[in-house]
């Protein structure tokens, strides 16, 4: 029998395949099918506290403007009772979707202040998720900003949040610390759960025709793996922290090579949306196909076994590794 | 009753107010009982009742029971005469059932009201009393609707203040079970409906003891079923009808007392004392005044007053109207009267006396003398009130003191001056009752910067939290744009009876710095009062920014002054415009009405309670405004002299016409109640554009044009709501002496080749909409975010650009002929309909704009009261202009329910008086000529070319007819200019077209007349306040939707074109300008009926009104709202009569859907109703465009014969 489970975060799993955060999850079907096709957990879409903020401001000016100005019309609106304005319709979701599958759940957070971090986190918790990832991006535009700051934020911001909950704690960085080595370790010193590698941002384009900056999500490409392949396998064995990882993961050969890497479970998200739910499927059957060809009986023998501690050639994921592909190149 | 007394009674009041006190207004406190006594409510929203709808609505949305523990049902019908009829039915089946109504709403309802009093049917109908239109519209109070009603056999009762309206409502519900005579419950409209105050709250076990279950059992027992089944409502013949209508008499004859029996035991039940007429004032009163409703508080306060200066004088409030006893009425009256004076709140021209006159005469002239009264009194009758005019204690005082002179006028009229015909009275203005420890404030601000949200929220403050009373009365603008409001507060230790405006103020708080050089805002302050200015000029500087004249009068009343610079904390705190919680703050910190701190913790805890449910981040923005404030409320001191050289400026230029200076200016001033009779027009007749003569200044930002960037492609100026962006095409020898700052640049097309072009922007009369900059195409290829026009403050360019416009508007017009039928060049035709008083962004105007660019000079509208008839008929000023010929739009409102018939009738005098016209023509032929006569006759008028060869020929028509004398000439030359074609166009709103005036519309579009109908679809009421119509789509909210739209849009286009003979387009300017004006001129080119259906955006949909043609496009990208254009003409060619204008449906639904707040709302207040609702419009919206799309591609003509279709 092949052994795919592994642990993440503490949490068993029945197989390294996580969904992460995606608009795919907003549905309780598609969470249903995901679970059906062989996901081992998932990710929520993230629970956005700016977002919150911004509706209830347009709520609120949209109710009140143009009203008390004309006799006859001096409200455009009824007034309900009550809005859900909060997260309550996400945390709904959540315990809908703790309802209908049995695999773990995960929370996915982007807070905005500092009170809003650890208040949603709790009542995520509370909603029923079994861990929770908290998904801090700054986009650090203003010169006078510096790394020092970005990365005080981000351990407060995770401090907080361990203090108030005790699910475990996911952290999905961003790949452009200075130090990302250095910065995993303050993390998991922090106390992080676990460490999802990497975030990606929106990455706006121009419209040449309209003279307009338009953003947009591009969907990963396999080559986006490269990059959390190389930190994954620098920091396992440095960090207590589970490592996940995301982006570019799109075929049973991806996931073998995070999970060697040293990766706890790795996400997928771009291959879902472009392929279909159906893909979780094949990915697990060619893993499997693959490690009985290879004769691995289950991944917990592979995981870390091509990391810098443990691989044959350490450098090969060091500076160097560029300098030497091009002389060999030459 | 000594006038002493009554003031304890009235600090009594308070005392023994036991049950719930709350703070609301006449319109909440009667559908407060409504709702709670009934199980059917149906109704159709009509200013100023349609709040008692929406209330009632909302609280059976919210599931609010009856004190029966059932939730009433809240329907709104197509038209009050639907509502009625609805009501008729329920009545019937034995349901407990009542509505609201007003004015023309009334009017409507009065077949169903005769049938259901004649059926003896108990119901209650409560009305806010509005005057009905007669030479103008008017939204405001008086009896007129209510006595036109007084012939159906319902009872009349009146309330006079915010607790009897509560009170009546149930005596009512009470007394008309029992007397199975129909009730009317009346109060003023506005005055007494949007009053605040602060009353008691009848409980729940009130309402049930007061009505008798048995009673509503024998009304059940009573109604139509199958299984008992009776014939209710035969046809009678001139052999018993007569017999059966005397029937009714003994219940006529019991009301009265019955009304008296119920109030009598309400006073047990509740502890206050009613009586079908009340007296108040001396016992041995010598005159006395009989009034109805809110006005008898004002002669209230009067007699207080003038029985303490030992005045022999009383008021007599007149409860029940209908039955009129006598007995009762003449009981009331002091035998030591000599002279009574009825007034009346309503004019009957042509009567021998108004209604309430007329029955206090014949109360005298039947049972005088059998009462008792040895000499019959004098009685003289008046008219006060009417629209809302004030009518306060001095003007009672006036009538007392008329009523002294040995040969009192008669007939009179109080609280105008009637330099015409004489009527009015004199009175002292200055004479007050205001009671010196009553509080009494004004408060100035903007409709959009939260004055009066703030102002209610203060008075329910007070209120409810204080044992003092409060009173609130506010006056909002007649325009919608950059609107003015006017707030009136009152603050006491006892019972407020004051029911007119606050003249004497011991607070002035002007929230507006601009204000101070348009209205005379310190004209209301007492001496020593305290002025509170939100300026933006700090306390050191502000004195030197005063206009003089505020200067002058500060001194002279040694106002306390205090400022704050309310926008600069707003905008720190992140409330953006919204001032009213940091205004709300500095009334309380420095009026005393309560002590300080008190008042700070009052204001948390509101902010908490109004915006708790919108989210802590609201509620903390709020409490950070209330902190600011405090630290920036400064007092300043001031020197004992004017030192300020700034000027008042005159509120219309001296250039301006008598008119306009003499009435649209006063009126503009504030000051059109000093406005004598003799300089109104007597026939409702108004001068056209008179709205360039009001100088508003409300663009904080103008457009500026930048000429180097600008394509000419004039979509700025077609999309401007306000006409306040043009462009003109002239020689460059124009040029000469234009201003300095004056920018031109070259002509760009073809056909102007070597002609000049300048974009114009008329900076004080733009709203600062954005519009324009919204939707010009052009950028700047240096820096992308600037276009060919962009936004930068006004007040620098306000001098130079008013130089520019008034050289602009001086550039010669293009040539009609020259112009190709394209937006770009057409955009150069004169707007004959500009700076009206729509809202800033507005998205139907434009389409107006348009229509009158096009056929202006030759249109005559017909416009359905709504939207487009306030902003195209609301005083002071008219947006219709004439060009330099004086050729303009003739315009003109009838109702709300019949625009498509009155705007057919103009089709045919005009059909009928060109015809008469050939005829004439024809018989005259010899003497004029058989060219100019074959031309006239035979003329095509088919483009622009054609209208400008017919004008020659009429013109020549008419020089020629000065020349042949006879009957026959002079009857052509009066109607010589029908020859000319005439653009009968029919404008109006959905809520005209789809609903209430829809079988009309229905018909005229089935004529066959040539009359072109334009529906400004906003899919919503918006004129009074957004409820519900049948063009609202599935899923939007709206009032009378609050969970959603259940049901879809009702296609009136696909109605109409299954007559397969009316022109029907479907256009959505901001989607495709071309389309839209391709659509115009070929419904107007149609020689039929033609019909466009016009996406309006609009403020009620909760938008950015900025992006408002973003939104029409998304909607029809989104497949909601497809363009097409179905002409008549083109089957008659052997064509597909249908042509799809816009593309299959490219982005989801809710992507045009969630960008407006009417449906991004119900996914906060019912998320899962909202994703069902979606999945529904979905499917909608496709199968729709499959529809269109099969048949737009049918074959028509030989090929269809042979198919045998």
């Amino acid at each position: 029998m092949m052994d795919l489970s592994t642990t993440y975060m503490g949490i068993e799993l029945r197989n390294p395949l996580v969904h992460s955060a995606s608009p795919l999850a907003e549905d309780l079907d598609n969470i249903r099918r995901m679970e059906d096709e062989g996901v081992a957990a998932i990710v929520m879409h993230s629970l956005f506290e700016e977002q919150l903020r911004q509706e209830t401001r347009e709520l609120y000016y949209h109710l009140t403007h143009g009203t008390e100005s004309y006799a006859e019309s001096l409200s455009y609106f009824p007034e309900p009772e009550a809005y859900s304005l909060g997260p309550e319709e996400y945390l709904e979701h959540i315990q809908a979707a703790k309802s209908v599958v049995s695999i773990p759940i995960i929370g996915s957070l982007n807070g905005h202040s500092a009170g809003g971090w650890t208040d949603y986190a709790k009542r995520i918790e509370q909603a029923g998720a079994d861990a929770l990832e908290l998904n801090i991006y700054f986009l650090p535009t203003h010169p006078g900003v510096t790394g020092a700051e970005i990365e005080d934020t981000h351990l407060e911001i995770l401090k907080s949040v361990k203090t108030s909950v005790s699910i475990p704690v996911a952290v999905k960085v961003s790949p452009f610390f200075s130090a990302m080595a250095n910065m995993a370790k303050k993390m998991d010193d922090a106390g992080a759960d676990g460490l999802v590698l990497f975030n990606r941002f929106y990455q706006p384009d121009i419209d040449l025709e309209n003279l307009e900056v338009i953003p947009n999500v591009l969907l990963s490409t396999p080559q986006a793996m490269r990059l959390p392949l190389r930190w994954i396998a620098i920091l396992y064995g440095h960090v207590k922290a589970s490592l996940a990882a995301t982006s570019g993961i799109h075929t049973a050969q991806d996931v073998l090579k995070m999970l060697m890497a040293g990766a706890s479970v790795t996400m997928l998200c771009s291959v879902l949306l472009m392929s279909g739910i159906g893909t979780i499927k094949t990915v697990l059957e060619d893993m499997r196909v693959w490690m009985e060809k290879n004769e691995y009986d289950s991944i917990h023998l592979m995981q870390g076994s091509m990391s810098h501690r443990r691989c044959e050639n350490p450098s090969a994921f060091e500076r160097a590794n560029y300098m030497r592909a091009l002389t060999q190149y030459r | 009753m000594r006038a002493s007394e009554t003031r304890l009674q009235d600090e009594e009041v308070r005392r023994t107010m036991r049950r719930k006190r709350v703070t609301i207004d006449g319109n909440e406190a009667a559908a407060y009982v409504a709702h709670k006594t009934n199980e059917v409510i149906a109704i159709y929203p009509i200013t100023p009742s349609s709040p008692m709808g929406e209330l009632s609505d909302a609280w059976s949305s919210g599931g609010r029971p009856n004190i029966w523990g059932t939730i009433p049902h809240v329907v709104e019908m197509q038209s009050e005469g639907g509502a009625s009829g609805a009501v008729h039915g329920a009545l019937q089946t034995g349901a407990l059932t009542t509505t609201f109504t007003s004015s023309q709403g009334l009017l409507l309802m009065i077949p169903n009201m005769f049938k259901i009093a004649g059926e003896l049917t108990p119901t209650v109908f409560h009305i806010a009393a509005r005057t009905v239109a007669t030479h103008a519209l008017s939204i405001f109070g008086d009896h007129s609707d209510v006595m036109a009603a007084r012939t159906t056999g319902f009872a009349f009762l009146a309330s006079a203040s915010i607790q009897e309206v509560m009170d009546f409502a149930l005596i009512a519900q009470a007394a008309s079970l029992e007397a199975r005579v129909p009730f009317l419950h009346f109060f003023d409209g506005f005055r007494m409906s949007h009053e605040t105050s602060k009353i008691e709250q009848l409980s729940d076990e009130d309402m049930l003891a007061m009505l008798d279950e048995e009673l509503i059992m024998s009304h059940r027992a009573r109604a139509l079923s199958p299984d008992h089944p009776v014939l209710r409502g035969s046809a009678q013949n001139p052999d018993v009808f007569f017999q059966a209508r005397e029937t009714v008499n003994p219940y006529y004859a019991a009301c009265a007392d019955i009304v008296q029996k119920v109030m009598d035991k309400f006073a047990r039940v509740v502890g206050r004392e009613y009586k079908l007429f009340d007296y108040f004032g001396a016992p041995d009163a010598e005159r006395v005044i009989a009034i109805m409703t809110s006005g008898g508080e004002a002669v209230h306060e009067a007699v207080n007053d003038l029985v303490d200066r030992g005045e022999k004088v009383g008021v007599v409030k007149v409860r029940l109207y209908r039955p009129f006893s006598t007995h009762h009425f003449l009981s009331a009256i002091p035998k030591s009267v000599r002279v009574i004076a009825a007034l009346d709140r309503t004019k009957e021209p042509g009567s021998a006396g108004e209604p309430l006159y007329m029955d206090v005469v014949n109360a005298f002239v039947e049972g005088g003398a059998e009462a008792g009264f040895k000499t019959a009194p004098r009685i003289i009758g008046g008219r006060y009130g009417l629209s809302s005019k004030e009518f306060t204690s001095a003007m009672a005082k006036g009538v007392f003191d008329e009523m002294k002179k040995e040969s009192p006028k008669n007939h009179f009229t109080i609280g105008i001056e009637d330099d015409a015909t004489g009527t009015s009275l004199d009175y002292d203005p200055d004479y007050s009752t205001e009671a010196d420890d009553v509080i009494r404030s004004v408060f100035y601000g903007l409709g959009s910067d939260g004055t009066v949200s703030a102002n209610k929220n203060s008075i329910k403050i007070i209120g409810e939290g204080t044992d003092n009373f409060a009173q609130g009365y506010f006056v909002y603008d007649s325009r919608k744009a950059g609107s003015v409001t006017i707030s009136h507060l009152r603050f006491g230790p006892r019972l407020i009876r004051s029911t007119y405006l606050v003249s004497k103020a011991n607070f002035v708080g002007c929230h507006q710095f601009v204000f101070l050089e348009k209205y005379d805002v310190l004209e209301p302050l007492v001496e020593g009062g305290t002025f509170l200015l939100n300026s933006p000029h700090g306390p050191d500087e502000v004195w030197d920014r005063l206009p003089r004249q505020v200067q002058e009068q500060m001194i002279e009343k040694k106002v306390r002054f205090f400022v704050i610079d309310a926008y600069k904390i707003a905008r720190e705190t992140g409330m953006g415009v919204i001032i009213n919680t940091i205004m709300q703050t500095c009334f309380f910190a420095i009026s005393g009405v309560l002590p300080k701190d008190e008042a700070i913790a009052a204001i948390k805890d509101s902010i908490l309670k109004t915006y708790g449910g919108k989210g802590e981040d609201i509620v903390n923005m709020n409490f950070n405004s209330v902190d600011r404030a405090l630290e920036n409320l400064h007092e300043v001191p001031y020197p004992d002299k004017a030192t300020s050289k700034i000027e008042i400026p005159p509120t219309v230029p001296e250039e301006a016409p008598d008119f306009v200076r003499e009435v649209t200016a006063r009126i503009i001033a504030g000051k059109g109640d000093d406005i004598p009779v003799s300089k109104m027009p007597i026939d409702g007749t108004f001068p056209l554009g008179t709205t360039k003569w009001e100088k508003r200044n409300i663009a904080l930002e103008i457009p500026v044009w930048d000429e180097k960037v600008c394509i000419q492609c004039g979509k700025c100026s077609m999309v401007c709501p306000h006409g306040t962006i043009r462009f003109k095409v002239y020689d460059s020898k124009c040029l000469d002496g234009a201003p300095a700052t004056f920018k031109s640049t070259d002509a760009r097309d073809k056909e102007w080749k070597g002609l000049k072009y300048t974009l114009q922007v008329a900076p004080e009369d733009c709203t600062g909409c954005g519009l324009c900059v919204d939707v010009c195409p052009a950028k700047n290829k240096a820096e992308t975010r600037l276009k060919a026009i962009n936004m930068q403050p006004q007040a620098q360019l306000r001098e130079p650009e008013s130089e520019n416009w008034e050289f602009f508007l001086e550039l010669p017009e293009m040539d009609r002929n020259n112009v190709k039928m394209n937006v770009r060049q057409s955009q150069v035709f004169e707007p004959l309909f500009e700076f009206s008083g729509a809202c800033a962004g507005c998205g139907e105007t434009p389409y107006v704009k348009l229509l009158t660019q096009l056929f202006g000079d030759r249109a005559i509208i017909a416009n359905a009261t709504g939207c487009s008839s306030i902003y195209g008929g609301n005083l002071p000023a008219t947006p219709y202009a004439a060009n330099k010929e004086g050729r303009g739009p003739a315009w003109s409102n009838s109702l709300f329910e019949d625009n498509a018939e009155f705007g057919f009738g103009f089709r045919l005098a005009i059909d009928k008086h060109a015809e008469f016209a050939t005829e004439l023509a024809k018989k005259l032929k010899s003497e004029l000529g058989s060219e100019l006569v074959d031309g006239l006759v035979n003329a095509e008028q088919k483009d622009e070319a054609g209208i400008y060869e017919q004008r020659q020929r009429v013109a020549k028509l008419k020089e020629k007819l000065k020349t042949i004398d006879s009957r026959e000439a002079r009857q052509l030359e009066s109607v010589a200019d029908m020859l000319l074609k005439k653009s009968v166009w029919v404008l109006g709103g959905d809520g005209w077209a789809f609903d209430i005036g829809f079988g009309g519309l229905d018909h005229v579009l089935a004529s066959g007349r040539n009359v072109n109908v334009l529906v400004l679809d906003t899919g919503v009421y918006s004129n009074t306040g957004g409820q519900m119509s049948k063009a609202t789509p599935r899923a939007a909210v709206a009032k009378f939707a609050a969970g959603g739209k259940p049901t879809p849009r009702k296609d009136l286009g696909m109605i109409a074109m299954t007559y397969g003979s009316v022109y029907v387009a479907q256009v959505a300017m901001g989607a495709k300008d071309e389309h839209t004006l391709k659509a115009f001129l070929e419904a107007e080119a149609y020689d039929g009926p033609s019909l466009i259906i016009a996406y309006s955006h609009c403020i009620a949909h909760g938008i950015n009104m900025t992006m408002g043609m973003h939104n029409q496009k998304a909607a029809v990208q989104s497949g909601a709202w497809p363009l097409y254009r179905y002409n008549p003409d083109l089957a008659a060619e052997g064509k597909n009569p249908l042509v799809l204008d816009s593309a299959a449906p490219k982005i989801p639904l809710e992507e045009y859907m969630y960008r407006e707040n009417r449906f991004k709302m119900l996914t906060k207040s019912n998320p899962r109703e909202a994703k069902r609702l979606l999945k529904i419009a979905k499917q909608e919206v496709m199968a729709r465009w499959k529809l269109y799309e099969h048949m737009a591609s049918m074959t028509y003509g030989s090929d269809s014969d042979q198919d045998g279709g």
